[in-house]
């Protein structure tokens, strides 16, 4: 186990350059508020290639904000959020639609477009990125997507019509249209089953092992956590409260820590 | 002195506002918060618009989701402006041939018609038609997309939801209003003519040659194409009020009645400038 600021000083010290090289998301001092309340004070956290971290916390600790702010639709009061080695601070909408398609988003309800079909959404962020992928290129791509998350028999069913897991699944073939290096889950098995969870959970450890994309899963669901990621970081009142593999939170002599993994 | 009214002033019992000072007070806090509330409105507004302007002249442009839009503001409004225009050129024939009678002027009945409809009444109730159905549509679908992460996945999807979204939707808005005017227009003035010659029989040629008779481009062109105005105040509301939407279905409702509220509102406003302004530089 390992304190967040000690496990970053200790990084910064010991190994700098293949911190720097490696990492394909960086958040370095981190601050988001609302409406005076703050939501992340100052929070340091590195993904590397191949890597899954799950972040996790109880409601409202600013999880899903962190998310947003690396993808950018939030942005953040202070501190700094490098994708890929580039800083997205201050970035006209032009070029973080760039740094964008380097990453996939699957929200915590889909949002798919409802009024879309399963095919016609995992078609749309193509249709528009890749204005030059000949249609006959596109339609297979899409199929091929689909069949990856078992839903090649769904194409024409609208996302009302589907249920929640497959939802999932659908958002999930959406994030991965664009063939992103960084995949970002918010709370991937919300709402699911134990059984649509598990089948989640076993399409994002196939698709890491196929891609090797670094991964951050925003998750309450401590089972599919430790299923899906090989670090972990627990969040608490803004800042991480302790950052490292499972077993570093299971030794950890935190009370709130103990307490968080006590339920699972 | 100046220490007098100090002393003066430290002496003094201090003050408890009573009942009459509290209402002041909160009434005069609230009007200004409702004036902040009326800038901030504004403010937010034009740094759309600005946001909007970028998005509008910067490639790629998104073609097929204009065209899309074309055809809902353009040929689905159809039906309801002819509908609209018609019953306004009959309801016009009836009017005015009433006032007209009065003083022996019926042989001006299709100059009065013709000229009452394409100058003011066409626009004006296409602008208004529209307003209500493109304003409420589009501020619904955008709030909508808004309180269920769609515009946030479209951005998530390296897409400008402004480009995609609101772009062609007010451009959509800016093209089709002037067209629609000319159908209204058109429905109007038929109209217009059946409700006279049903009371006194006129051909419909004898009818537009008497109503057009004297009138130059000048006379018609402005107040045609013053509605693509009507469509940018449109389209810009109704995109801004959808995109700005919070707090689920209550949120989704009021953003559709305050795009048709304000959409209206600022259609009637601009008319009455622009009227001013085709006065002053046509005529």
């Amino acid at each position: 186990m390992t304190m967040a600021t000690a496990y970053d000083i200790s990084m910064s010290e010991q190994e700098p350059e293949e911190q720097s090289n490696n990492s394909v998301v960086a958040v370095e001092n981190l601050c988001k508020s609302f409406d005076g309340r703050i939501v992340l004070n100052g929070i340091n956290l590195t993904v590397k290639r191949g890597e899954t971290l799950a972040v996790l916390g109880r409601s409202g600790t600013g999880k899903s904000v962190l998310l947003r702010l690396i993808i950018g639709l939030e942005t953040p009061d202070s501190g700094s959020i490098s994708i890929d080695g580039n800083e997205i601070g201050g970035l006209t909408v032009d070029r973080m639609g760039e740094i964008r398609k380097k990453m996939g988003f699957l929200f915590q309800h889909a949002a798919l477009y409802d009024s879309l079909t399963v095919r016609e959404n995992v078609a749309f962020p193509l249709r528009h990125n890749r204005k030059d992928m000949p249609q006959s290129e596109l339609t297979d791509r899409v199929k091929q997507l689909l069949a990856e998350v078992g839903l090649a028999a769904d194409l024409n069913k609208m996302p009302s019509d589907i249920s929640g897991g497959m939802q999932k699944r659908v958002g999930l073939a959406r994030a991965l249209a664009l063939e992103p290096e960084i995949l970002l889950l918010d709370e991937p098995t919300a709402g699911l089953d134990p059984i649509s969870s598990g089948e989640i959970d076993d399409l994002i450890l196939k698709l890491q092992r196929e891609r090797q994309m670094a991964s951050i899963v925003v998750t309450h669901d401590l089972h599919s956590a430790k299923t899906i990621a090989n670090r972990f970081a627990l969040l608490d009142q803004g800042d991480v409260v302790v950052e490292g593999t499972f077993e570093d939170l299971q030794q950890s002599s935190i009370p709130f820590v103990r307490e968080f993994l006590k339920h699972l | 002195m100046s220490d007098h009214a100090t002393t003066v002033v430290a002496e003094m019992p201090p003050v408890h506002p009573g009942n009459a000072d509290v209402q002041r007070l909160q009434s005069s806090s609230s009007e200004t918060g409702l004036l902040m509330g009326f800038f901030e409105w504004f403010g937010n507004l034009g740094i759309f618009s600005w946001r909007v302007l970028r998005a509008a002249v910067t490639p790629p442009f998104e073609w097929r989701e204009l065209i899309r839009q074309l055809d809902d503001v353009g040929s689905q409004s159809l039906p309801l402006v002819a509908l609209a225009g018609a019953a306004v050129g009959a309801v016009l024939a009836m009017e005015v041939r009433s006032s007209m009678s009065r003083f022996g002027a019926t042989s001006l009945l299709p100059s009065a018609i013709v000229y009452s409809v394409i100058q003011e009444m066409g626009p004006t109730i296409t602008g208004l038609v529209v307003s209500g159905r493109v304003g409420a549509g589009i501020g619904a679908e955008l709030a909508s997309m808004k309180v269920t992460e769609q515009i946030d996945a479209i951005e998530a999807s390296a897409i400008n939801p402004l480009r995609l979204l609101a772009v062609t939707r007010i451009l959509a808005c800016i093209l089709m209003l002037p067209l629609l005017t000319v159908a209204a227009d058109a429905s109007g003035v038929v109209m217009g003519w059946i409700a006279q010659t049903l009371v006194q029989p006129i051909s419909f040629y004898q009818f537009i040659d008497a109503g057009f008779h004297g009138a130059t481009l000048k006379d018609f062109l402005p107040p045609t194409f013053k509605t693509a105005v009507f469509g940018l105040i449109i389209g810009l509301i109704a995109c801004f009020q959808g995109m700005r939407t919070r707090g689920g279905a209550e949120g989704v409702g009021r953003a559709a009645t305050n795009s048709v509220v304000l959409a209206s509102l600022f259609v009637i406003l601009a008319d009455v400038v622009l009227v001013k302004f085709i006065l002053v530089v046509f005529h």
